[in-house]
């Protein structure tokens, strides 16, 4: 198992008495897109936090290329490699498009004193960045100011700006959620060619087809435990989440 | 030039350094401080005892200040690292009550007396007075200005735009929330403390009511009325506040008044204040360039 990229053990996450999580384990191996799924208030946007460091479990232990990343910060996590994304977009709205891109870009100069008195407005900065912007469709809009765009492209600006992180690991809290029939497709077809790029890809998606579809494993969480694991056929048929989803009683309607 | 005109032109320019600071703290890294005076009062206080106690020129001395004033704003800025918004606000203006009032009580201070006798500038064998102070006061805030300029420029300033904007999303990026709050209350309170220094060798007498809360809200104004998060904006916002007080002598019972309905209606028709973004003066600047061109 040291193959694995990302690995949880026994993770736990109390909000006093609220167990949102409770002993969680599953690995993510190199270059596989692995889906969490699981019906609200699962735990699946804590599990997240744990991962990207906003959270520090309250038992457990999380390792990332081989090092224990529990606990420590999210600009850390960042730095180790882990890009993320919203499930409320988050976007920095007084800056431009690019900005917003180049912020992600810098992301070796915060740490040490002298990268960060450089200045940003360099060229080869600019390039990297419309380069990433193209790669979403977002060149077009590259000097706009970001709190002026749709929903549709604030999800892919959040996607282009973890990109511009060169992440190993990429965490997509629902970034299908709110988007028409198009731009899902555009979505997934972008998602799909971030794992062709080397990206390993750990989703949260609500929306089964597309997690059936893009994912190759399948996390299934239900009141903060962990309820399968496994391919998605073999979730798709699982009497166990047919149940968690529908309800009991449900199984024989849903096949 | 009047010796009336000088005066006014050398604390316009001693206020604007100290409007830059705060528009370090506030604009570009978005972390309200009502308490900005304290710094201004820090920085005067250590240059006047430096140099009349501790018996150092102003140029040793200055350093020094700078250092103090620097790190009891690192100090003064770990609040900020846990307290939000309005919360921030009310710490800030305690902190500048606190430290008034440890210059009005605490005799090594000077007591409700203050510091006098506080020696001149001397530059090249000259002692600084009149025009030649106001050329050496444009001369340190060009000198903040351009270290603002150059802040803005580096990744440290996009660092602080990113926070400002979105902590959350900023940190998800690597930008450590800790250490840019700290750099920018750092930097900004070092600029309230040179403008501090200077202050304390113009007036060469010093007391701690001149550091108050009203100052405080006064430097604010400046930042807010000149546009804040802009290079030139704090320096508008002194040299209109310096001069109106002028204007309206007459009307000096109402000038708290006046201030007041200043900044309500620029918050009301120009947020982004006289230099922000879409203001009339960049729609005006930005249509005769076109029209250049």
């Amino acid at each position: 198992m040291d193959e694995a990229l990302l690995s949880l053990r026994e993770i736990s996450m109390h909000f006093g008495g609220l167990k949102a999580l409770d002993k969680v384990s599953f690995d993510l191996r190199e270059g596989e897109i692995l889906g969490l799924i699981g019906p609200n208030g699962a735990g699946k946007t804590t599990c997240f936090n744990t991962v990207s460091g906003v959270y520090r479990p309250t038992s457990g232990e999380i390792r990332f290329r081989g090092t224990r990343t529990d606990g420590l910060p999210p600009h850390r996590m960042a730095a180790l490699g882990i890009g993320r994304t919203f499930q409320i977009v988050r976007p920095f709205p007084n800056l431009t498009v690019l900005e917003n891109v180049i912020v992600a870009a810098g992301l070796n100069c915060y740490g040490k004193l002298i990268p960060s008195c450089r200045p940003w407005k360099g060229r080869k900065t600019r390039e990297e960045a419309m380069e990433i912007l193209a790669r979403v469709g977002l060149d077009s809009q590259a000097e706009q100011k970001a709190g002026l765009l749709p929903l549709g492209n604030l999800r892919r600006l959040e996607l282009a700006r973890a990109l511009a992180l060169k992440p190993h690991l990429l965490l997509l809290d629902e970034s299908f959620s709110g988007l028409r029939h198009e731009e899902i497709a555009q979505q997934e077809e972008l998602v799909r060619k971030t794992r062709e790029s080397g990206i390993s890809i750990l989703l949260i998606e609500h929306n089964m087809r597309v997690a059936m579809g893009l994912c190759d494993r399948l996390v299934v969480l239900d009141h903060g435990m962990k309820l399968a694991e496994g391919k998605p056929e073999s979730i798709r048929n699982n009497p166990e989440v047919i149940r968690a989803y529908l309800g009991k009683g449900g199984s024989a309607n849903a096949s | 030039m009047s010796e009336y005109s000088i005066t006014i032109g050398t604390l316009i320019a001693i206020q604007a350094i100290v409007a830059c600071g705060l528009n370090v703290i506030v604009g570009y890294a978005g972390q309200i401080s009502l308490g900005h005076a304290a710094f201004f009062g820090i920085g005067a206080y250590a240059s006047a005892l430096l140099t009349t106690a501790g018996g150092l020129s102003f140029w040793s001395a200055l350093p020094i200040v700078l250092g103090i004033t620097g790190l009891i704003g690192l100090f003064l800025g770990l609040p900020s690292l846990r307290l939000r918004e309005d919360f921030l606000a009310i710490t800030t203006i305690g902190i500048n009550f606190i430290v008034v009032s440890v210059f009005q009580y605490v005799p090594f201070f000077g007591g409700a007396l203050g510091i006098g006798g506080i020696p001149r500038i001397v530059l090249f064998g000259e002692r600084i007075r009149g025009v030649s102070f106001l050329l050496l006061s444009a001369g340190f805030l060009a000198i903040t200005l351009l270290i603002c300029w150059l802040f803005t420029r580096s990744w440290s300033g996009l660092a602080c735009f990113a926070l400002r904007e979105d902590e959350t999303a900023a940190s998800s990026m690597g930008v450590s929330p800790v250490r840019f709050k700290l750099t920018a209350f750092i930097l900004g309170t070092a600029m309230a403390g040179l403008g501090g220094a200077l202050y304390a060798h113009f007036m060469r007498f010093i007391s701690a009511t001149d550091f108050g809360f009203p100052m405080s809200v006064m430097i604010l104004s400046m930042v807010v009325l000149g546009g804040m998060g802009t290079l030139w904006g704090p320096v508008l916002g002194a040299l209109v506040l310096g001069i109106l007080p002028e204007v309206f002598r007459p009307l000096t019972d109402y000038r708290m008044f006046l201030y007041a309905a200043l900044l309500l209606l620029m918050i009301r028709f120009q947020p982004g204040g006289l230099l922000g973004e879409n203001s009339l003066a960049r729609q005006t600047l930005s249509r005769l360039k076109g029209g250049k061109s």
